[in-house]
C-alpha cells in the first residue's frame, strides 16, 4: 500500500483552519523563522480516512483474530472501558489544574480515580500503597529498582547486585542495569527457581531479586516462601513482575507472600488495549517498608473526604512522570476492576489456568512441552522435533498466521529451544480454542508431509515473509 | 460472569480433557501458606452502574474553564476523524508488531510517523515514539553519555523544571553529574551555558520555545558544543515546529518533543507521546522500537520493527534502554493529526496561537502594573510580571470561569508575582478581552 506521502498532491487540502492567520514576518523574526515548510502530507480528509482504514485492514487485533501470546495477555478489551475514558469530563482536564491553589477543588472526580484504584490495587496485591505513574511496565520495573535503591541508600547498605533468573523478561534485566545494578543471573532447575542456585549468589551486597511468578515458563514458583526467606536473611528486596498476575487473581496476594515490590501490567491484567505497542500502564505497589519512597505527587484523602496532592515526602525518589501517569489508561482499568468484582476477578484466574491447561494437554502428543504438568495461564511447546525436519518455531508462527491466527510468542523464554508460549486467556471460547488447535495440529502434520509449505507461509495476508536482515542492512526508516 | 464464554458443562469437560475434577486442582502448585484468607474487593457492578458512576465523578471535574494554562501541555483543537480514525479496533487491540505479516498497518502506519517526525523536526531519523517528552529527554541523555562515555550533562534551567524533576530522578544511581545553568529573566543564559561546556560534557540540553515561552537560535551554541565533543540535546514545541528555525537548520544532534499538543487530548496528564529524532551518526544509540521499510519473499515492499539487536529483549542488560511497549497509539493519533492538518494547516494553527498570544500580551501589558518578563521574541506563551501574587491572582479567577495561566513561582523562587499564559486557537480574542478585564479589576 501507498504511503500517505506518495498519496500527497501538491496544493490539496483538508483545511483544517477557518481563516488565514496573520503573516509570519510579524510575529517571528527571520533569523528565529523557519527556511522552508516541513514537507508533510497534502491530503483532504476522505484521502486521511480511506489511508487509515485500509492500514487498519492489513493489522490482526483481539477484535478481529485470537492472540494466544504468551506473557502478553491479550484478553478481550471490553467497550464500555473505551467510553467511559473519552468522557469531556476527563478528557479535557489540564493535568497543571490541581497544582494549583483552591483548584483541586475542580479535579476532585479524577483524584478520586487515582486513589480509589491505588486503594484496589492494594487489595488485589496486598501491598501497602501504590503509585500510577509508571507509564508501562518497564517503567514500573525501573521505579521499582529505584524504589529498592533508596531503600538501601537510607539504610546506609552498600548493596550492587540484583539477582535476575534466566527466565526473565529482558526488560527485568536492562532495568536493573539502567537503575544502576549489576545484574547477576540464576539458572532455573526445572524450570522454577532453585534455592539451592540462588544460595550460590546470595551474599551482603545482594539489594534483591526481581522475580515472576508464575514465571515465563507458566510455571509456579513452588519455592517461593523459600526464596523470600534467603532474600530477607540478607536485608535483600524481592521484587514482583506482574506481568503474569492474570494466574494467580485472588490466588495469591503478592504482598503477603512475601513480595515488597510490584508492578502491574494494567493493560495485560486489567483488559486495557494494548494498543499496537502502548499507551500502557505499569502502576508500582509497596509494602510499608518502602512506602516513604514512592514517587511524588500523591493523591491523600483529607477528613472532610476531599482529595488533594501531597508533595511532602522527604525520602521520596522524586518525579518519574510529569504528572500522575497514563491517565486514561488507569480509567479503563479502574472501570473493568469495578465491573468485575471480587467474584470476577477469581474467574477470570480460574479460566484463564482452565483455557491454557486445557491447550497443553489437546498439544502435549504433537508438540514436544518441555515441562508438562499443571501449568498456570501460559505454557511453553517447543518444536524441536519439527526443526529436525528444517521447520522451526517462527515458521510454524507464520503458518498459524496464514489461518487466521496471531501466533504464540516465539523464541521467549530464551531458555527453552524452539519455543513457542503459549497464553489463550479467559475471553476465549472453547471452540476458539478448539479451532485453534485443530489449524495447528493441521500444521504440524503438514510440516512433516511438505515442510517447504511451511517453510514459505504466509500466503494469505498483504505480504508474505518479510526480509528482517535486509531491513537491518539498508536503514531505510524514513520515507 | 462478564467477558468469560465458557457454560458450567464445557468447563466441565475441559476439566476432564486434563484429568482433573475441579477448577481448585488447578492452583495446586501455590502453596498452601500463599493462599490468601480474604480477596477483599467490593462485588461487581453492572456495565450501566458502572458507567452512571464514572459519568457521575466525570461530572466532578469542572471542564469549560477558559484556561490559559500551557506550561508544555496545550489545548490545541483535535479534528474529529483523527480519534474516529485510532478507534478503529484492528489498531487499538492489536498487539506489538513482532509478527510483521499480521502487523502491516501498525508498522506502516509507524514508519509513516517516523518519517512525519523526522521531517517535522528537520532530522535525520525518528524512532516509533517513547512514553512522554520528559522521558524523551532522559532517553536522549543516556543516549549522549554512551556515545560520548562521558558523565556531565549540562542544563538550561529555563528547560521544563518538571523534566528537570524527572532527569534528577532518573539519575541519582548512575554516577552522572548534572550542572544547572540558570536562565535570568525568563531567558537562557548562552554565555553561561558556552562556558559551562568542556571535554567532559556529554549532553547540553535546552529548550526552545524554552518554558518561559520564549524563543531563541541555539545555532551557535550547539556549533560550540559540537566542537568539545558533546552531543547536543533540543526540547521543542511540535506545533510551533512548522514556523520556528528547525533542531535540523541549528544542527542539533537530537531533538525531542512532546508530541500531546499534536491532536491528544489533554487528559489529566497522559497517555501522552515522546517524540525523539537525531542525526544519521546517532541511530544505533537510539532507544526503543523503529521500523524500517524492506521487502518480501516476491519482492513487495513492506514494513518490521528493526534494530533490534539494541533491544533489551536480545542484549538484556545491555540493551540501550528498558523500553519495551512505546506509545504506538498516541503516535498514530499524532500521524493522523498531522495529516489531517498538513503543512498548511499546522502553520496556521502555529500562528493563529501566536498572534492571539502577542494580543493578550498587549492587552495585559497595558494595565497599569503589569509588565512583560522579558522582551524577547515568544511563541504561543509567555510571562508577565504582576503587581501581586499570581497564585493568588489564579486563586481568585478560578472561581469565576478563568485560569490565567501558571504561577511560575511553584517552580521558580523569586518569580512569585510571575504568571505563564499559553493560548491556542482555541481561545477567542473575546476571551482575552473578559479575562484582562477581570484582572484590571481584581489589581
Amino acid at each position: 500500500m501507498k504511503t500517505i506521502f506518495q498519496k500527497s498532491i501538491p496544493g490539496r487540502t483538508s483545511a483544517q483552519q477557518t481563516r488565514t492567520g496573520p503573516a509570519r514576518p510579524e510575529l517571528i523574526p527571520e533569523s528565529l523563522s523557519r527556511q522552508s515548510p516541513p514537507d508533510l502530507p497534502r491530503v483532504s480528509e476522505l484521502d486521511v480516512v480511506r489511508h487509515f482504514t485500509g492500514l487498519s485492514r492489513q493489522n490482526f487485533g483481539v477484535d478481529s483474530n485470537f492472540y494466544p501470546l504468551g506473557s502478553c495477555t491479550m484478553k478481550y478489551n471490553p467497550k464500555f472501558m473505551e467510553q467511559v475514558a473519552a468522557l469531556p469530563g476527563f478528557t479535557d482536564l489540564h493535568p497543571l489544574l490541581p497544582q494549583l491553589k483552591g483548584a483541586g477543588l475542580y479535579t476532585q472526580g479524577a483524584l478520586q480515580v487515582i486513589y480509589d484504584l491505588e486503594d484496589l490495587l492494594c487489595r488485589i496485591t496486598g501491598m501497602d500503597a501504590y503509585t500510577l505513574q509508571p507509564m508501562a511496565g518497564a517503567h514500573g520495573e525501573l521505579t521499582g529498582a529505584m524504589l529498592m535503591a533508596a531503600y538501601h541508600r537510607k539504610k546506609g547498605n552498600r548493596k550492587t547486585r540484583l539477582i535476575v533468573p534466566d527466565s526473565a523478561h529482558g526488560t527485568n534485566p536492562s532495568s536493573a542495569a539502567i537503575a544502576g545494578y549489576e545484574v547477576v543471573s540464576i539458572q532455573s532447575k526445572d524450570g522454577i527457581i532453585d534455592p539451592a542456585a540462588l544460595k550460590q549468589v546470595l551474599d551482603e551486597n545482594v539489594a534483591g531479586i526481581m522475580m515472576t511468578c508464575p514465571n515465563t515458563l507458566g510455571l509456579f514458583e513452588t519455592h517461593l516462601p523459600e526464596i523470600v526467606d534467603l532474600i530477607h536473611s540478607v536485608d535483600g528486596l524481592l521484587y514482583y513482575d506482574g506481568a503474569n498476575l492474570n494466574a494467580i487473581l485472588g490466588r495469591m496476594l503478592p504482598g503477603r507472600a512475601g513480595f515488597d515490590v510490584v508492578h502491574l501490567n494494567l493493560h495485560k491484567t486489567f483488559g486495557t488495549p494494548h494498543g499496537s505497542g502502548g499507551p500502557g500502564s505499569g502502576p508500582v505497589g509497596v509494602n510499608k517498608k518502602l512506602e516513604p519512597f514512592l514517587p511524588v505527587s500523591r493523591v491523600v484523602r483529607l477528613e472532610d473526604g476531599q482529595f488533594f496532592l501531597k508533595y511532602d515526602y522527604p525520602d521520596t525518589i522524586g518525579y518519574i512522570a510529569p504528572f500522575y501517569g497514563n491517565f486514561s489508561v488507569m480509567l479503563k482499568a479502574y472501570a473493568y476492576i469495578l465491573r468485575l468484582g471480587r467474584e470476577g476477578l477469581l474467574r477470570v484466574s480460574e479460566n484463564a489456568v482452565l483455557a491454557a491447561n486445557y491447550l497443553r494437554k489437546r498439544l502435549e502428543k504433537q508438540l514436544v512441552i518441555p515441562y508438562n504438568r499443571i501449568c498456570m495461564h501460559e505454557f511453553v511447546a517447543s518444536a524441536v522435533n519439527q526443526a529436525q525436519n528444517g521447520v522451526r518455531a517462527v515458521d510454524i508462527a507464520k503458518a498459524l498466521l496464514d489461518k487466521g491466527h496471531y501466533a504464540p510468542t516465539v523464541y521467549f523464554p530464551l531458555i527453552v529451544k524452539e519455543c513457542l508460549m503459549i497464553e489463550p486467556t479467559e475471553t476465549e471460547t472453547k471452540e476458539t480454542l478448539d479451532t485453534f488447535v485443530d489449524d495447528l495440529l493441521e500444521i504440524l502434520t503438514r510440516a512433516e508431509t511438505d515442510p517447504e509449505a511451511i517453510k514459505s507461509s504466509p500466503k494469505n495476508l498483504p505480504v508474505t515473509r518479510l526480509d528482517e536482515v535486509l531491513a537491518a542492512r539498508t536503514m531505510h526508516l524514513c520515507g | 460472569m462478564p467477558y468469560i464464554p465458557h457454560t458450567q458443562d464445557q468447563q466441565k469437560e475441559m476439566l476432564e480433557t486434563i484429568g482433573l475434577g475441579s477448577m481448585d486442582e488447578l492452583f495446586q502448585d501455590i502453596p498452601e501458606t500463599l493462599t490468601p484468607e480474604k480477596f477483599d474487593l467490593p462485588r461487581g457492578r453492572s456495565e450501566m452502574e458502572v458507567t452512571t458512576f464514572l459519568r457521575q465523578l466525570a461530572s466532578r471535574n469542572r471542564t469549560g474553564l477558559k484556561s490559559f494554562l500551557g506550561a508544555g501541555f496545550y489545548d490545541h483543537y483535535i479534528p474529529a476523524a483523527a480519534p474516529a480514525l485510532v478507534s478503529r479496533s484492528e489498531f487499538y487491540t492489536a498487539y506489538t508488531p513482532y509478527q510483521a505479516e499480521a502487523s502491516q498497518g501498525s508498522l506502516q502506519a509507524l514508519f509513516e510517523y517516523q518519517t512525519a517526525m523526522a521531517r517535522l523536526m528537520d532530522m535525520d531519523y525518528a524512532n516509533a515514539s517513547v512514553y512522554d517528552g520528559g522521558t524523551a529527554i532522559y532517553e536522549a541523555m543516556m543516549m549522549a553519555v554512551r556515545h560520548t562515555r562521558r558523565k556531565k550533562i549540562v542544563i538550561s534551567s529555563d528547560l521544563s523544571p518538571i523534566y528537570q524533576h524527572m532527569l534528577q530522578c532518573y539519575t541519582k544511581n548512575l554516577h552522572l553529574h548534572l550542572e544547572t545553568v540558570d536562565q535570568s529573566n525568563g531567558l537562557p543564559d548562552t554565555k553561561g551555558l558556552a562556558r559551562a561546556l568542556d571535554q567532559e560534557t556529554a549532553a547540553l540540553i535546552v529548550q526552545n520555545p524554552n518554558f518561559f515561552g520564549s524563543i531563541s537560535d541555539y545555532s551557535d551554541l550547539f556549533q560550540q558544543c559540537a566542537a568539545m565533543g558533546a552531543v547536543s540535546i533540543i526540547s521543542v514545541y511540535p506545533v510551533l515546529q512548522s514556523v520556528l528555525k528547525t533542531p535540523g537548520e541549528m544542527k542539533a544532534d537530537i531533538a525531542v518533543a512532546e508530541g500531546q499538543s499534536l491532536g491528544l487530548p489533554l487528559s489529566f496528564g497522559g497517555p501522552y507521546l515522546g517524540i525523539m529524532t537525531c542525526s544519521r551518526s546517532l541511530i544505533r544509540q537510539m532507544p526503543g522500537r523503529i521500523v524500517g521499510k524492506t521487502r518480501d519473499s516476491r519482492g513487495r515492499e513492506g514494513f518490521v520493527l528493526t534494530l533490534q539487536a539494541r533491544e533489551q529483549h536480545i542484549r538484556r542488560e545491555k540493551a540501550t534502554s528498558n523500553i519495551c511497549s512505546n506509545q504506538s497509539l498516541c503516535a498514530l493519533q499524532a500521524l493522523a493529526y498531522i495529516c489531517l492538518m498538513g503543512p498548511a494547516g499546522l502553520e496556521q494553527t502555529a500562528l493563529k496561537s501566536m498572534e492571539l498570544a502577542r494580543y493578550a500580551a498587549d492587552k495585559l501589558t497595558s494595565i497599569p502594573g503589569v509588565s512583560l518578563l522579558n522582551k524577547a521574541p515568544f511563541g504561543n506563551e509567555f510571562a508577565i510580571r504582576l503587581p501581586v501574587s499570581a497564585y493568588d491572582l489564579v486563586d481568585s479567577l478560578v472561581p469565576r470561569g478563568f485560569v490565567p495561566g501558571f504561577p511560575l513561582g511553584r517552580y521558580y523562587p523569586g518569580l512569585e508575582n510571575c504568571l505563564l499564559m499559553a493560548c491556542t486557537e482555541k481561545i477567542s480574542p473575546t476571551d482575552i478581552g473578559m479575562l484582562s478585564e477581570l484582572i484590571r479589576g481584581a489589581l
